[in-house]
């Protein structure tokens, strides 16, 4: 086996594994302060993959450039969503959480396949199929622009937690609910405000994986799933984690595909998450609560 | 004169008794001297075989028409979705049986067309096969089941063997190949099927230098393919479906691997439409060689008409497989609904087995079928996507162009 076969396969995986960490970004973000596991994650992100797939076919408009609009729009139907639908079950069951976004996520899926039907679509700009070769490297181009994507995202999601008085705020909510009821905060704001910077990030995810997969309403069950695992891997919560996360599962997976068997890439990946659970429950950049 | 008109008791008693013995004679006799053929057709319209199962109900639709103003037949449609379902399809045909049909067609899956030609079999009711490929449904010594269709070996033969022309017509000695194939059912069998042949073919001298088994839900082939390319064979052995297809040939694109050809055996996926559409130029020289339909065939020409005209939206090349094999097969039932001039099952069921056409649609030798109720000698094309369209490039006879092997952008490694 050549050093240029398993340079190319790692980055592969690890270009692929910060993708899927912007994927799971948004999941972490939710649960990190609103403590409400989005099980209606992949479905939204199908939406927005729907939304770019539609820009880029009425104003040849690039991926890249229809996350902004895409993200914009996603950020207010996420604030609507929770001040009026999720709001309310905040304070209740996690079972009926759990009911609630999963009826979503299939109320998602049903109206994507009346409105677009059951086949794929997909958006074709000059690059898609591009790459740079370094040698005997050979890097994917829209895999490095997503992977790219998914780095200044995060950064600018740390830069408003970290900087801004409303991201001071927000992590405040996500320390304490209840000191931050106290010093007069607007918590249902603040947690309305969190689901709509977390559905603006699934929005960005969606537009930039367009760029790599086709997009069928089916898709979406398997995006919660696998966002679910990097969270998991990553911790819960944690921003770097999720990017963590997607890094691990990209690159772990490669590695089984080439050492191993392409079939057993999925295994490799809920093999780790098992170990995760095991030693460290938290994820590797939870904190324990 | 009033009490002439008046009915005596006796003369009531008379016409209840002829009433009676009529309507309990009339269905046999109504069903025997019957001037329209009832065909029970049975596809998965909806669900996750909806796209092919209502490409074949497109092929269904046509018949009435077409072999009317052919055999001169009245055919009444009734319709069945199987909905993508074992369960459902049984109950479906146990209905459709039950409404009166007298011949079913169907189910296009193997699964679906084994339950459905169990219940054929018990209400004593021809099943006509349009297409299904598992060998065992016609090994099972049934009498009323039948199949204008290959079986799965006979797939495989036959699209290894038209790999052999395809090397012969285009002077191309390709000495190796990477396999590479889906690891569901369908592609589990498709590969057992080719090692198992590939050895008796002798027209065939490339070597399997590496065999690689892929998700075909995988939404990322790129390790699959770096490994395939890092095998540096002569030419890509592909079975696969359609959705993983066109991920794999982008990240052959991504990845500069040109070969000399992908060329599969004939799964679907290649000629379907979505290909080409989301490939753009990269569909271009992709071969497959499926089952296909005679483009130069006479009949061909009258359905492909009937089809243009029924579904001005949609292209016939698209549809042609599933279309086509769907139409022949209540073709076979109105021939033999023609020569046995009776409803009657076991007529019917007579009529079938005795059947010889060989003006076709598809590609291969006459109808006939063989004690087993199967017909051998359908035939597979090497069909190429050529400027954006899959087109035959042989066998000759049926060639709508010339193959292009290895591929222009061919760069050897």
């Amino acid at each position: 086996m050549s050093a240029s076969l398993v340079a190319n396969v790692v980055l592969s995986g690890l270009l692929t594994g910060l993708v899927y960490g912007l994927m799971a970004l948004g999941l972490s973000v939710i649960f990190g302060v609103v403590r409400v596991v989005n099980f209606a994650h992949g479905e939204m992100m199908t939406v927005a993959m729907y939304a770019a797939v539609l820009l880029f076919g009425a104003f040849k408009l690039d991926p890249m450039l229809a996350a902004l609009p895409v993200a914009a729009l996603f950020f207010v139907i996420g604030y609507a969503l929770q001040a009026g639908l999720i709001n309310p079950f905040i304070t209740r069951p996690e079972h009926s959480q759990f009911i609630l976004l999963v009826a979503l996520a299939t109320i998602i899926t049903n109206v994507m396949l009346m409105v677009f039907g059951p086949d794929a679509h997909s958006v074709q700009t000059d690059y898609q199929l591009d790459s740079w070769a370094i040698g005997q490297i050979i890097v994917d181009k829209a895999r490095v622009y997503a992977a790219l994507s998914a780095l200044a995202a995060t950064a600018g999601l740390f830069a408003f937690f970290r900087f801004s008085r409303t991201g001071t705020a927000i992590r405040a909510c996500a320390d304490n609910h209840l000191g931050a009821l106290i010093v007069g905060l607007d918590v249902k704001h603040l947690y309305a405000l969190t689901f709509g910077l977390g559905a603006a990030c699934v929005a960005v995810a969606g537009c930039m994986m367009t760029l790599l997969v086709e997009v069928s309403p089916s898709v979406g069950p398997s995006y919660t799933l696998l966002g679910f695992v990097i969270v998991i891997v990553g911790g819960l919560g944690s921003m770097p984690g999720a990017l963590l996360g997607g890094v691990l599962i990209g690159v772990s997976e490669a590695m089984a595909g080439l050492f191993i068997d392409p079939s057993a890439k999925s295994m490799i990946s809920f093999a780790l998450l098992i170990v995760v659970l095991l030693f460290r429950p938290q994820g590797l950049l939870g904190r324990r609560t | 004169m009033t009490q002439s008109n008046r009915i005596s008791r006796r003369q009531f008693n008379a016409a209840i008794a002829g009433l009676g013995a009529a309507s309990a004679l009339a269905p046999f006799g109504i069903a025997r001297a019957a001037s329209k053929l009832k065909v029970g057709v049975l596809l998965p319209r909806s669900s996750y075989e909806a796209l092919i199962g209502q490409s074949c109900q497109l092929g269904a639709d046509l018949a009435p028409g077409v072999l009317k103003s052919m055999l001169g037949v009245d055919i009444e449609l009734m319709n069945a979705d199987t909905e993508s379902n074992v369960n459902t399809a049984r109950t479906r045909a146990e209905r459709l049986i039950h409404e009166g049909a007298h011949v079913l067609v169907g189910a296009f899956d193997s699964g679906q067309t084994a339950a459905i030609a169990q219940v054929a079999e018990q209400r004593g009711v021809p099943l006509v096969i349009n297409i299904a490929a598992a060998p065992q449904i016609t090994k099972q010594g049934y009498k009323y089941v039948f199949r204008n269709f290959p079986t799965a070996i006979d797939l495989v033969r036959n699209g290894l063997s038209l790999i052999g022309d395809l090397f012969h017509a285009t002077g191309v000695e390709a000495r190796t190949a990477v396999f590479m194939h889906v690891n569901d059912t369908f592609g589990q069998a498709m590969t057992g099927g080719i090692m198992k042949t590939l050895p008796h073919l002798k027209q065939l001298t490339f070597k399997i230098v590496d065999t690689i088994a892929y998700d075909p839900a995988a939404k990322d082939l790129s390790v699959e393919v770096s490994k395939a390319k890092a095998a540096n064979a002569d030419f890509l052995l592909l079975v696969c479906r359609l959705n993983d297809s066109i991920v794999l040939r982008r990240e052959m694109v991504k990845q500069r691997w040109h070969p000399m050809g992908v060329v599969d055996p004939g799964s679907p996926g290649i000629y379907e439409e979505q290909f080409a559409k989301s490939l753009g130029k990269y569909a271009n020289y992709v071969v497959d060689n499926p089952p296909w339909y005679n483009p130069k065939g006479a009949l061909t020409g009258m359905v492909e008409e009937a089809f243009r005209k029924r579904n001005p939206g949609e292209k016939f090349v698209y549809h042609g497989l599933n279309a086509g094999y769907t139409f022949e097969a209540i073709m076979i039932a109105a021939d033999a609904f023609r020569r046995a001039g009776s409803t009657d099952p076991k007529a019917l069921a007579d009529a079938i087995r005795a059947t010889d056409i060989d003006k076709r649609v598809m590609l291969g030798g006459p109808i006939k079928f063989n004690a087993e109720g199967q017909v051998e000698g359908n035939k597979s094309a090497c069909v190429q996507i050529l400027d954006g369209v899959p087109k035959v490039v042989l066998p000759e006879y049926a060639a709508e162009a010339k193959p292009v092997f290895p591929w222009p952008e061919y760069k050897k490694a």
